[in-house]
């Protein structure tokens, strides 16, 4: 089962006709996703992969039902495209695009909230249910998602695109299979963050563990821990915080834009004193995910 | 992008929100403000008080002497390149303002306290009765009436009541017109004369909104806006360069560290781990880097040409996380270049190579040509630091 989308789900794809979006739909297509239509405004007519492309995503929804969209526009007009998916009805919404003004992903995520909708990103490489569904970049071509991707009963989320597939990876290489992979995506604010996604997690019969990749700066890891101690998350977490060497390095950027560390808030530190409050397993290398996943699997 | 105070108290004064009369000054000379005044550094950091870049002088020749003073200073590695001198008020009570994201809740926060002048998350932590926190909505800004539901729980009434909500409420939609990150009020004074006045301010703008704020954006290109920060050393400056080569991925972006063991890692979380692993097994990096999407031969070639220059630095290490969009063979051949033009040989000097992914089999074979030990995905990030700092240590 796993979460949020299954083969089944209708995908379109905004701004199909972007050079990144025709390599991430074939890529999609390939693996087995359900790419309905795709959307690029003053393109209508084309097609990409055999995909059609749509002016509006209400012409597209009205010929082929879709209940997802990747959204892969310019920074500007990801706020548009976003509210024009959620108004036609569409009820998962993955925002591939950087640097979205922050203002902008708010107010999605707040008309998606109303909707009953989920967004993931944005800067977010998407989504992958092994061996069922790929929404988005993650994992690349599909015979590289073949080799670093297997079904079984580990979720992933993680605030690095490339460490999702890392970890998914390491998993597989170890005879592990994953259940529902998430790049949560890197900015400060993104649509789901672990807070919102573990819950839905702990409820997946599919899935027995969750691995999270997490990073300085923010405090979505403090508030996490206080989540799992209050509401009593019956899932197995195994986290690895990366960058604790930036803890002695105050001020200084490093990767993510969210990794910004101010005084004490948001180290690597503090994030791992707060997991071991909680009772989440913290992984001192990223082997240990392993070793400490096989005690519960 | 942080503002500098004045700048921030422009944006104020130009929505309704009253700010000290004061005059920005760029050079020592005739103060035309009447004393007493405050003279404050204008530099991009908070702390500035405790640093001495606040002061206060009671007459002409005082102000005079001590602007003279703060203009040849640095303040929190800022130069002081301008003061803001501003008249000296008689305040009866000081107020705490905020406007910020929770990026948790992912709403915009209003943050409201009686007890200005301090470090809000001290008090809210302490005695968070003090602290009033009301979310609002992006799409409605914060209403006055919710401004006053706020500032009334701090038994606040009159038109005190009236004034604090109408200037809390501009202050959201500075906030919002602006694609701020923060607007903070802090303190804003209540004088003895019953005025309300924004003493201290800080605004901060989303760099990624920038492009909707032209003015904003332009002065954030201007070089002598701030003078000071971290400043790049040229090890770390030359990489820029290197990564400006062309503009096909990144190679580059790069920090110096004082260790013997060169690194090329990537993309950003990979780096961090990749980072942390050769730490945790004993390695000391001579440097952090980030490469990703797909650097060309070139840059990767220049980059590591550039590491091994550094003094002490012996080895490399190239670890990334298993890679969709980077060529291996592309990141093989520019490493392998760089060692053999410095003429060293790529088998000692390539102490681990762990990139998996796209183009791997055509990576590995220009490796094992050259002799070199690489690592495939079945090795984890982890496992290569080991291999490396192991291989670095017994030489």
């Amino acid at each position: 089962m796993a979460i949020l989308a299954n083969k089944d789900t209708r995908i379109i794809v905004q701004g199909i006709t972007g050079r990144e979006a025709v390599t991430f739909t074939k890529d999609m297509i390939d693996y087995g996703s359900k790419v309905v239509a795709g959307v690029t405004p003053g393109k209508g007519g084309q097609t990409v992969h055999g995909v059609p492309v749509f002016d509006t995503v209400y012409q597209a929804v009205r010929q082929h039902s879709a209940e997802a969209s990747v959204i892969s526009v310019p920074p500007a007009m990801v706020r548009g495209a976003a509210l024009e998916a959620l108004s036609n009805g569409i009820k998962l919404l993955v925002l591939v695009t950087e640097r979205v003004p922050e203002k902008d992903t708010i107010e999605v995520v707040g008309v998606a909230r109303a909707d009953g909708a989920v967004v993931i990103g944005p800067n977010t490489l998407g989504m992958i249910n092994p061996h069922t569904v790929k929404i988005g970049m993650a994992g690349g071509p599909v015979e590289h998602v073949k080799k670093a991707y297997m079904p079984g009963p580990v979720a992933i989320a993680s605030r690095s695109g490339g460490m999702t597939t890392e970890i998914a990876n390491l998993l597989t290489t170890h005879g592990i299979g994953q259940s529902t992979c998430i790049s949560i995506g890197g900015d400060p604010v993104v649509g789901s963050n672990f807070l919102d996604l573990i819950p839905l997690f702990d409820k997946d019969p599919d899935t027995k563990a969750i691995v999270l990749f997490c990073e300085p700066g923010g405090v979505i890891e403090e508030r996490l821990s206080e989540l799992v101690l209050s509401e009593e998350i019956k899932t197995p977490i195994v986290a690895f915080v990366a960058g604790r060497f930036v803890d002695t390095m105050p001020g200084v950027r490093f990767g993510h834009a969210a990794t910004i560390v101010e005084g004490k808030r948001g180290t690597a530190a503090g994030k791992i004193e707060q997991f071991q409050k909680a009772g989440i397993h913290v992984a001192e290398g990223l082997n240990d995910i392993v070793s400490i996943l096989e005690t519960f699997l | 992008m942080r503002l500098l105070e004045y700048e921030s108290k422009e944006i104020l004064a130009k929505k309704g929100i009253p700010t000290p009369a004061g005059v920005l000054v760029y050079s020592p000379g005739t103060i035309s403000l009447p004393p007493p005044v405050v003279i404050k550094a204008q530099i991009p950091i908070g702390g500035r008080q405790k640093a001495g870049g606040v002061v206060e002088a009671l007459d002409q020749k005082e102000a005079e002497y001590k602007v003279e003073q703060m203009l040849s200073r640095t303040v929190r590695d800022y130069r002081v390149n301008k003061v803001l001198v501003e008249e000296k008020l008689d305040t009866a009570q000081e107020f705490y303002l905020g406007i910020t994201y929770d990026t948790v809740a992912k709403e915009p926060i209003a943050i409201f306290s009686a007890e200005g002048g301090v470090d809000i998350e001290q008090l809210a932590e302490r005695e968070p009765e003090k602290v009033q926190k009301r979310h609002f909505s992006v799409r409605t800004g914060l209403p006055e009436y919710t401004a006053r539901e706020m500032i009334s729980q701090a038994s606040i009434t009159g038109r005190t009541l009236l004034g604090l909500s109408n200037i809390f409420s501009l202050l959201a939609t500075i906030f919002l017109e602006n694609d701020a990150t923060v607007t903070e009020i802090n303190p804003l004074a209540q004088t003895k004369d019953g005025k309300r006045v924004a003493l201290d301010c800080h605004v901060e703008i989303d760099d990624d909104a920038l492009y909707r704020n032209p003015p904003l954006a332009q002065k954030e290109k201007d070089p002598h806006r701030v003078e000071g920060g971290r400043i790049a050393s040229d090890f770390e400056k030359k990489a820029t360069e290197i990564d400006n080569l062309d503009q096909r991925g990144v190679a580059g972006r790069l920090i110096e560290f004082d260790g013997n063991l060169g690194l090329i890692i990537g993309g950003g979380g990979a780096s961090l781990t990749a980072f942390d692993a050769v730490q945790r097994h004993g390695g000391h990096p001579a440097n952090y880097c980030e490469i990703g999407g797909n650097p060309s031969v070139l840059k990767t070639k220049e980059l590591t040409k550039h590491i091994l220059s550094k003094p002490g630095v012996e080895k490399i290490a190239v670890i990334m996380n298993v890679v969709s969009n980077t060529r291996v063979d592309l990141i093989a051949r520019g490493v392998i270049k760089g060692i053999v033009e410095v003429g060293k040989n790529p088998s000692e000097t390539l102490c681990v190579f762990r990139v998996p992914g796209a183009w791997e089999e055509e990576g590995f074979k220009i490796l094992s040509k050259y002799g070199v030990d690489y690592c495939d995905r079945t090795v984890s990030i982890d496992e290569a630091a080991r291999r490396g700092v192991e291989k670095l240590t017994k030489g």
